[in-house]
């Protein structure tokens, strides 16, 4: 293992402390928790909390800020926060106007925010809670857990976001979130694998030619792999799964993230993103606003993700609203 | 005099430590890498609050402290899980002052439930459940039967073993490996393991203190 830690037990808490120190006028640190909150927290409107495993930077603390999220919670790498963390950050950041927590797909996940939740209920705070899962790669039957969430999150912290700065109440903030969840879908792959620092050692491989088509961003293995191929196949297969699962017609408006996994050059996610323009094109739908970037990273994995988001007025208007964050500033 | 029920945590602790690259091996195959690293690192956190309890804490109180830092310091699924199970069978050890065959059984039952109740899993989606509930019937049954209590715990682990190798013949449906589908066949559930461990250690510690139960 090759990194630029001091100890794989110190890495979560050096980097908050790194985070903190580079973006004061955005967030601070809670005391004594793995919790980014805003600088001025909390402030009188509904609050947005999320949070995950660590390893997906700039997710979440970076869009901790104006027009996002209130709080968000580090566990482990890969490792969802416990309740206790994420009872911390509810209680920071509630404003009295309640508290809406946005939730990636993973029993872990879904098991300690219900737990989180169950103990703000009990003081008396109002909390609502979302569970994000636009990954196609994964089937969604009833006999599963349902699909993952992945990158397409982060089009919920913005609309939500944005809902909550405009002075949405409670249920009109969720509702926009569940509107964002039902029209937003994700597909991955992966080049290469990453290396969780407790572990010392990748948790899959892959060989020189390889690659894998569905990868989850903890680095659970996808749908299939096979041998690499040029940029615009992938895309198009990508793209085919998102489509089928969520087609758009002429005349849809649409978003469109391409999204780096941490080890894959911005070179690269252009090249990715002419392709899916291009595709959306022969459809008919109009691309709104397109973001390219390293935004739900796995560490120092290749490989990218596309998501798409269906946009009807509502949350079109929410998307482009400004936002101030340390990883998302948007005017 | 040492704590019976703090040294038969702390050899759980022990075994999860000796294990913690099988099992994270295990999560790799699949899930995600992390199961053996979050058991040990909840362990760890546990020897350190059991630690600090008094000498004569009961069984209720060393239950509930593994349960709520096993809670706040192991995170993913398996942290809500096993705290729950713990909480469970503290809120049935409150105010017994020794473990009879009818309250163990009530305890496991507890704790088994508890796990079913916070994850909404069944057996045969191969989660620790696979191993947890087999070995709570082998044990309830043993009891029923009137043998000593280490023979009933023999049992259970025995029932544990067979419930993890049946979790390599079926498909997940819950937890992180469902997201595998067909592809979590042949592989063998960390938390199935990790459940089978602890039953094991708590074995192997009551054979090693034949007086006492746990
Ligand atoms: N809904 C559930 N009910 C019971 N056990 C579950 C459930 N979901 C997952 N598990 C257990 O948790 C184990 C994984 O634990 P761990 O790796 O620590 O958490 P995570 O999956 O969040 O990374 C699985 O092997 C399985 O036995
Ligand atoms: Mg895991």
């Amino acid at each position: 293992m090759k990194k630029i830690i001091n100890s794989p037990e110190q890495v979560v808490e050096e980097m908050l402390q790194g985070v903190a120190l580079a973006h004061p006028q955005y967030v601070k640190r809670l005391e004594g928790f793995n919790v980014l909150v805003r600088a001025g927290a909390p402030s009188p409107k509904v609050a947005l909390v999320s949070g995950g495993g660590s390893g997906h930077e700039p997710t979440h603390g970076g869009f901790v800020g104006k027009g996002m999220l209130d709080g968000a919670v580090a566990g482990a790498v890969f490792t969802s926060p416990t309740p206790d963390q994420v009872f911390e950050a509810v209680k920071a950041v509630n404003g009295g106007k309640g508290v809406l927590l946005v939730i990636k797909n993973y029993t872990g996940d879904v098991l300690n925010f219900e737990m989180a939740g169950e103990m703000a209920a009990a003081e008396g705070i109002e909390v609502e809670k979302v569970v994000v899962d636009d990954d196609v790669a994964v089937e969604n039957s009833t006999w599963t857990t349902g699909r993952r969430g992945i990158a397409g999150t982060l089009f919920v912290h913005k609309i939500a976001g944005a809902k909550a700065e405009a002075g949405g109440s409670l249920a009109e903030v969720k509702r926009v979130a569940e509107k964002v969840i039902a029209n937003v879908r994700s597909m991955g792959m992966a080049l290469s694998p990453c290396t969780v620092p407790a572990a010392g050692k990748p948790s899959f491989t892959l060989a020189e030619d390889e690659v894998e088509i569905g990868m989850g961003i903890h680095g659970e293995p996808g749908t299939h792999r096979e041998a690499l191929r040029p940029a615009d196949e992938i895309v198009a297969h990508l793209m085919d799964k998102i489509l089928a699962d969520n087609p758009v017609a002429a005349g849809d408006e649409v978003a469109v993230m391409v999204n780096g996994l941490g080890g894959t050059p911005l070179m690269e996610l252009y090249v990715v993103n002419r392709k899916v323009a291009e595709i959306l094109g022969a459809k008919g739908a109009a691309i709104a606003k397109t973001y390219v970037g390293n935004l739900m990273t796995s560490l120092e994995m290749a490989g990218f993700s596309i998501t798409v988001l269906k946009l009807d007025r509502e949350i079109k208007e929410l998307l482009l609203a400004p936002a101030d964050t340390p990883a998302f500033v948007q005017f | 005099m040492t704590n019976v029920y703090v040294a038969a945590i702390e050899a759980i602790g022990e075994a999860m430590i000796r294990n913690k690259e099988y099992l994270t091996d295990l999560d790799a195959a699949i899930g995600d890498a992390d199961h053996g690293i979050n058991m040990v690192r909840g362990f760890e956190a546990v020897r350190g609050k059991l630690g600090a309890l008094p000498p004569e804490a009961d069984l209720a109180t060393v239950l509930k402290t593994v349960a709520m830092t096993l809670i706040s310091t192991v995170g993913g699924a398996s942290g809500p899980l096993y705290g729950t199970a713990f909480l469970r069978a503290a809120a049935v050890a409150q105010g017994k002052s020794a473990v009879d065959g009818a309250t163990a059984v009530s305890l496991f039952m507890a704790a088994v439930n508890g796990i079913k109740e916070r994850g909404k899993a069944t057996r045969g989606e191969k989660t620790m459940l696979d191993a947890l509930e087999p070995a709570y019937e082998a044990f309830a049954a043993g009891v029923g039967d009137n043998k000593p209590l280490p023979d009933c715990l023999e049992l259970a682990c025995a029932a544990a073993e067979r419930g993890i190798e049946y979790t390599k013949t079926i498909v997940a449906t819950k937890g992180r490996a469902s997201y595998l589908g067909e592809r979590s066949l042949g592989h063998q559930d960390p938390g199935a393991t990790s459940s089978y461990i602890l039953l094991k250690a708590l074995n192997d510690f009551c054979r090693r203190r034949p007086a006492e139960e746990a």
